[in-house]
């Protein structure tokens, strides 16, 4: 377990619906500098949508979303500064078709930090050696496989210098044998203490990495705990069925 | 009387008058496309705007636009622009009529470019605006040019549609393919002009299609 700091990102009472359907119901969460946490639950149950509020791809219908000490505002300007610094990795990777993997990385650093092109580039240079793409450099996401579009979609993320790191489901479009790399890569990342909130359906990852496990479910979180907790002893029924069903 | 000169006859004595006139009509669908397109890029932004305002107006604009008749539109223009704004009437009859062929084919466009951009997967958007890319980049950077390839061959289509609408502005004496037929018409010359001007128009439109397609072929080998 990692040593954790101060709350880095709070949610408080935050509500969402999407027409009359209302996906989260007060949610109210602390996560800590340098933890990690896994989210889990059944598909509908709210965890996506809780993950996408934290950097504001979705607008609470009400509550707050607290980051570093600031009110996420939707209308306000600085929110692009502020998502700079919440990196967010996507089930469908998302990565930009139109342009180079080594562009993919530096067009952000570029247009919103004012990075120097050479300083920017050098930097993802030495980032796509970190996941093994450094001779993938010039080619086009299309000659990529699924893991190696997903790695290249995390250090984007990277390339940002984010201070926390959100995980949507990142192995669920994978073909299996893909899966593992991008678990490592994660795993490692979590293990340099970087704060990382995964929501993923990889139980046996999940409980291995993790700091902190929340079970969402029914739009309000209805289980929290250490990855032992959770997942030997849970204490709310509908833990214990979700996970029956799952393990 | 007879049926008077062949078809042949007439287009070898006066070709150069078909020519101007189809010069005249690749002009105006010109014009009319590259003014409208850039009209239709506001537009289609307008419609995408979460200003609901502007949503509204240039909802109303496209939907008035594309639902009445291009020649009542040219008549309008024509006839009272001039009167309901002074300061214009120093303009050329063409402008009055390129106003209403410009306006016409903004509305299309924008709705070929909103399609565009609807085109390319919302996924692309969240992907840039979570690295905290602003708004406007996003759009610029990211979403347009994956739209493109959308876009470009839709655009010549409206191109060719345009050369086809054109041929309204012979109404108002403009010199275009169709006005041609007016122009024989003074030498007694009724029919022969009009499969001229058919035969013109079908080659015109048939070697742009192709063009077309040779274009959506070669954007599609980039995906």
């Amino acid at each position: 377990m990692t040593e954790v700091g101060e709350v880095l990102i709070e949610t408080v009472d935050l509500h969402k619906s999407f027409g009359d359907l209302e996906v989260l119901k007060g949610i109210n969460e602390q996560i800590r500098k340098g933890e990690v946490v896994a989210v889990i639950g059944a598909s509908g149950g709210g965890k996506s949508t809780f993950l996408r509020c934290l950097n504001m791809l979705e607008e609470p219908t009400s509550g707050k979303v607290i980051f570093e000490g600031n009110v996420l505002d939707s209308k306000s300007t600085n929110l692009n500064l502020h998502r700079q610094k919440i990196g967010m990795v996507f089930q469908q990777f998302n990565v930009f078709p139109h342009m180079t993997v080594l562009d993919n990385i530096t067009i952000t650093p570029i247009l919103e930090k004012k990075m120097k092109k050479e300083d920017a580039e050098k930097e993802a240079m030495d980032l796509l050696k970190r996941i093994g793409l450094e001779d993938k450099a010039q080619e086009y996401p299309r000659k990529l496989s699924g893991g190696q579009k997903q790695r290249l979609a995390i250090v984007r993320a990277m390339a940002m210098h984010p201070d926390i790191m959100l995980f949507d489901e990142p192995t669920s479009a994978l073909d299996p044998e893909m899966v593992k790399e991008v678990l490592e890569v994660i795993r490692e990342l979590a293990e340099s203490g970087m704060t990382c909130v995964i929501v993923t359906h990889e139980m046996g990852f999940a409980r291995e990495i993790a700091d902190r496990v929340l079970f969402i479910d029914g739009g309000v979180i209805v289980e929290e705990g250490t990855p032992e907790e959770v997942f030997e002893h849970p204490k709310n029924e509908r833990t214990k069925e979700f996970l029956s069903k799952v393990l | 009387m007879g049926l008077g000169p062949s078809i042949i006859d007439v287009f070898l004595e006066y070709w150069p008058i078909f020519l101007k006139g189809a010069l005249g009509t690749l002009r105006f669908s010109f014009i009319a496309v590259f003014f409208g397109s850039i009209l239709g890029c506001l537009v289609s932004f307008m419609q995408l705007s979460k200003i609901k305002v502007l949503e509204v107006i240039s909802r109303a604009y496209v939907n008035i636009l594309r639902g009445t008749p291009l020649l009542v539109q040219m008549y309008i223009a024509y006839f009272f622009l001039p009167i309901a704004f002074p300061i214009m009437n120093s303009l050329s009859k063409e402008t009055y009529v390129l106003i209403a062929l410009i306006m016409n084919s903004s509305a299309y466009v924008s709705e070929i470019i909103r399609g565009g951009i609807n085109s390319v997967d919302i996924g692309q958007t969240e992907a840039a605006r979570s690295l905290g890319m602003t708004a406007k980049n996003t759009m610029l950077r990211i979403v347009l040019p994956q739209a493109v390839k959308n876009i470009l061959p839709a655009l010549a289509n409206e191109y060719i549609a345009m050369i086809k609408e054109t041929s309204m502005a012979g109404t108002f004496m403009l010199y275009e393919l169709m006005y041609t037929r007016v122009l024989l018409a003074n030498k007694f010359l009724i029919w022969q002009p009009l499969f001229i001007i058919a035969g013109i128009y079908l080659i015109m439109t048939t070697v742009l299609t192709y063009g077309v397609r040779m274009l959506e072929r070669r954007l599609s080998v980039s995906d």
